[in-house]
């Protein structure tokens, strides 16, 4: 008797990393997503850095030397809206292959979901102390309300001159330290994918269509806005409403 | 069912001791941790320690004892401690370092401090060394600098009379070689550690900081002056450094292709790894080739003296310029921030004094 016991909760105990299911009987899966990049058409990996080949909506010829940003909160929404939140944040660098996949922590049933993640952090996360991200020199200076970057993508570009001039697109919350005391504006923003069905440990692919921070709504035109852009408030707007429409939803693998 | 019980304990005792070391009688050296700054702790990923070399109280000590001993060299005329002397926060003074028979170099010394911070593990001002055990393998034999070879450093090391009773303590066997002496002393430059400075201090709420030394940290961190942050540290990054590889714009073209070099990509070319702004007050002179002897130069030049080449980092702005052009008060407070990042303590700390 005693012995089926011992039996019993060894095989338990073996078995307690398996997948696990909930009470309903539904299967619980974990989630990846992977993060692609391109320009309009045209895939975008590190391999294709340090070299002048893309054109903007301005149709200004420029280079990407570096490329990382930051997602936080992916939410699940089903259709009777409820919410289900996987926990961390991904900081996406494109020299760093492994920071292109991002599994968060937590499971969910199998089913059909509304998808969405948070481009940068919002207020509360950005309010936190992440050593990993500090290690990553991921700061915003104190000076411009402290935090973290949403995105850093630099490269050169040729100027009204014909010379090659570095630009430096940083995205962080907006601020006007003009006055006496700062005035903040919300640019980060809610990415949402649309609905999918998560079946066995699915990954999700996400796109980011580089060409787009410089084309919807705003024209950007680089030779006007290329440096010196965190403490620029309208800068910072300009790139939230150009960021909108960079991120999509390629076929789920499952 | 005393039987079960009995049984299962056993069974249990069993699997415990079944990894465990099988000689009872096995020496273990003692474990040494780091003393990791409350700074560091609460603001940066804890430090790389390969699980091949922890650290031990015999290993670093060891490891120092090595580092201060002119045995590594050829002539037995140059220590490690030569060209990376405590009183220069483990650099030298001069441009160019001589090695044992006069030789110059072509690099400045770098340096030794938070080393087991560089998370990347890429060392030199090129990165083309990875890891600190495998660092310590280049020195010795490098030509310009100890200029030996590592049997007879061995055979020098196995007939001292202290050396073998050293390296049983510190690695349980009298049979000396290569790979345990760079462990040894690598254990011993993941101690050097470094964040007592002023503004350390400051970070801690223990003391104030000037009014110029405040406005120079602001334009350390301001985009539209000094902007140093996005590759120097700040106050959330302790290390000051992100040891990452950049051209910060020193050269038109290049005489030493850096990062270039290691990679062969021509992307790389002019670039070297950002170095850690803590203790400049000691470390003259500055940059991968010592070209500036004083931070005024330094200054001078991130303010007006910018070359421009394809390889220049984008952070550098209005290079055809030759800089933001910082003006004379944000200059000299610029500098004033700086030296807060000073470390007396470090600089004489008697653990890591040759004594
Ligand atoms: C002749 C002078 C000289 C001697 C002797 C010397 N070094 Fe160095 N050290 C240098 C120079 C120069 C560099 C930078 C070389 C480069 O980047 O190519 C350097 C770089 C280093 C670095 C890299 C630091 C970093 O942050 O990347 C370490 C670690 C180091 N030395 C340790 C040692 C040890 C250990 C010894 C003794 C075994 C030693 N050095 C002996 C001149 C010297
Ligand atoms: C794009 C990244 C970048 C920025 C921005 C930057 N630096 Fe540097 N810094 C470097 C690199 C890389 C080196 C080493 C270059 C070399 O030796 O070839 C360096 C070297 C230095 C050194 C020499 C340190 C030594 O031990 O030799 C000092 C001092 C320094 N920088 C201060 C500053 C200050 C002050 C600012 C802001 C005005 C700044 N840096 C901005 C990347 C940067």
């Amino acid at each position: 008797m005693k012995k089926i016991v011992l039996i019993l909760t060894t095989a338990l105990l073996l078995t307690n990393c398996e997948s696990s299911s909930d009470t309903d009987g539904t299967v619980q899966t974990s989630i990846t997503f992977n993060f692609t990049h391109s320009w309009d058409d045209t895939a975008v990996s590190v391999d294709d850095f340090n070299t002048i080949k893309f054109i903007n909506a301005n149709t200004d010829e420029l280079s990407i030397e570096r490329l990382r940003y930051l997602i936080s909160k992916v939410t699940f929404t089903t259709s009777n809206n409820e919410t289900l939140r996987l926990g961390g944040y991904n900081l996406v660098d494109l020299t760093n292959s492994e920071s292109l996949a991002f599994t968060p922590t937590g499971v969910l049933s199998e089913g059909t979901y509304n998808i969405s993640f948070t481009f940068g952090f919002d207020n509360d996360d950005n309010a936190n102390n992440y050593q990993d991200l500090n290690s990553a020199s991921w700061n915003v200076p104190a000076q411009l309300g402290g935090g973290y970057h949403y995105m850093q993508l630099e490269g050169k570009f040729i100027d009204n001159t014909a010379s090659e001039t570095g630009y430096a697109y940083h995205a962080i919350r907006a601020v006007d330290n003009s006055g006496s005391s700062p005035v903040f504006q919300d640019t980060f923003f809610e990415v949402d994918l649309g609905k999918v069905t998560i079946t066995n440990n699915a990954t999700i692919n996400v796109d980011m269509n580089i060409a787009e921070w410089f084309k919807t709504p705003n024209t950007w035109d680089l030779n006007v806005l290329n440096n010196m852009l965190m403490p620029n408030f309208d800068a910072q707007v300009l790139m939230f409403e150009n960021g909108q429409n960079v991120f999509s939803l390629k076929p789920v693998d499952q | 069912m005393k039987k079960w019980l009995i049984n299962s304990v056993l069974f249990t005792v069993f699997i415990c001791c079944a990894c465990s070391n099988e000689s009872v009688t096995s020496y273990e050296p003692t474990a040494a941790n780091l003393e990791i700054p409350k700074l560091f702790s609460d603001n940066i990923i804890p430090p790389v320690i390969p699980n091949t070399n922890p650290q031990t109280i015999e290993g670093v000590a060891l490891g120092k004892t090595l580092f201060f001993d002119p045995i590594l060299s050829g002539d037995n005329s140059q220590a490690c401690a030569d060209c990376h002397a405590p009183q220069n926060a483990f650099t030298d003074t001069s441009r160019f370092s001589d090695g044992i028979d006069g030789t110059l170099g072509t690099r400045n010394s770098m340096p030794l401090f938070n080393l087991a911070w560089n998370y990347d593990e890429q060392f030199f001002w090129d990165g083309k060394s990875f890891s600190l055990e495998h660092q310590a393998f280049s020195p010795v034999t490098d030509p310009t600098e100890m200029k030996s070879s590592w049997t007879d450093v061995v055979q020098k090391l196995q007939q001292h009379p202290e050396y073998p009773t050293l390296f049983e303590q510190a690695f349980g066997t009298q049979r000396i070689d290569s790979t345990l002496v760079t462990k040894a002393i690598a254990q011993f430059e993941r101690t050097l550690i470094s964040a007592n400075s002023k503004f350390d201090k400051f970070l801690l709420g223990e003391v104030n900081l000037t009014p110029e030394e405040q406005n120079g940290f602001d334009v350390f961190m301001d985009e539209a002056r000094g902007d140093c942050f996005h590759c120097h540290g700040s106050d959330k990054n302790p290390l000051w450094t992100d040891n990452a590889f950049h051209n910060n714009g020193l050269d038109a073209t290049f005489t030493d292709l850096g990062l270039g070099t290691v990679t062969g990509d021509p992307a790389d070319n002019g670039k070297f790894r950002s170095p850690s702004l803590r203790n400049l007050e000691f470390t003259a002179p500055y940059m991968h080739d010592g070209r500036f002897n004083t931070l005024e130069e330094v200054i001078e030049h991130y303010s007006e003296g910018l070359q421009n080449s394809p390889t220049i980092d984008p952070l550098m702005k209005k290079v055809a310029l030759g800089g933001v052009g910082l003006s004379e008060k944000d200059k000299s407070d610029l500098k004033a921030f700086l030296l807060t990042l000073s470390d007396y303590d470090f600089i004489s700390n008697p653990d890591f004094l040759n004594q």
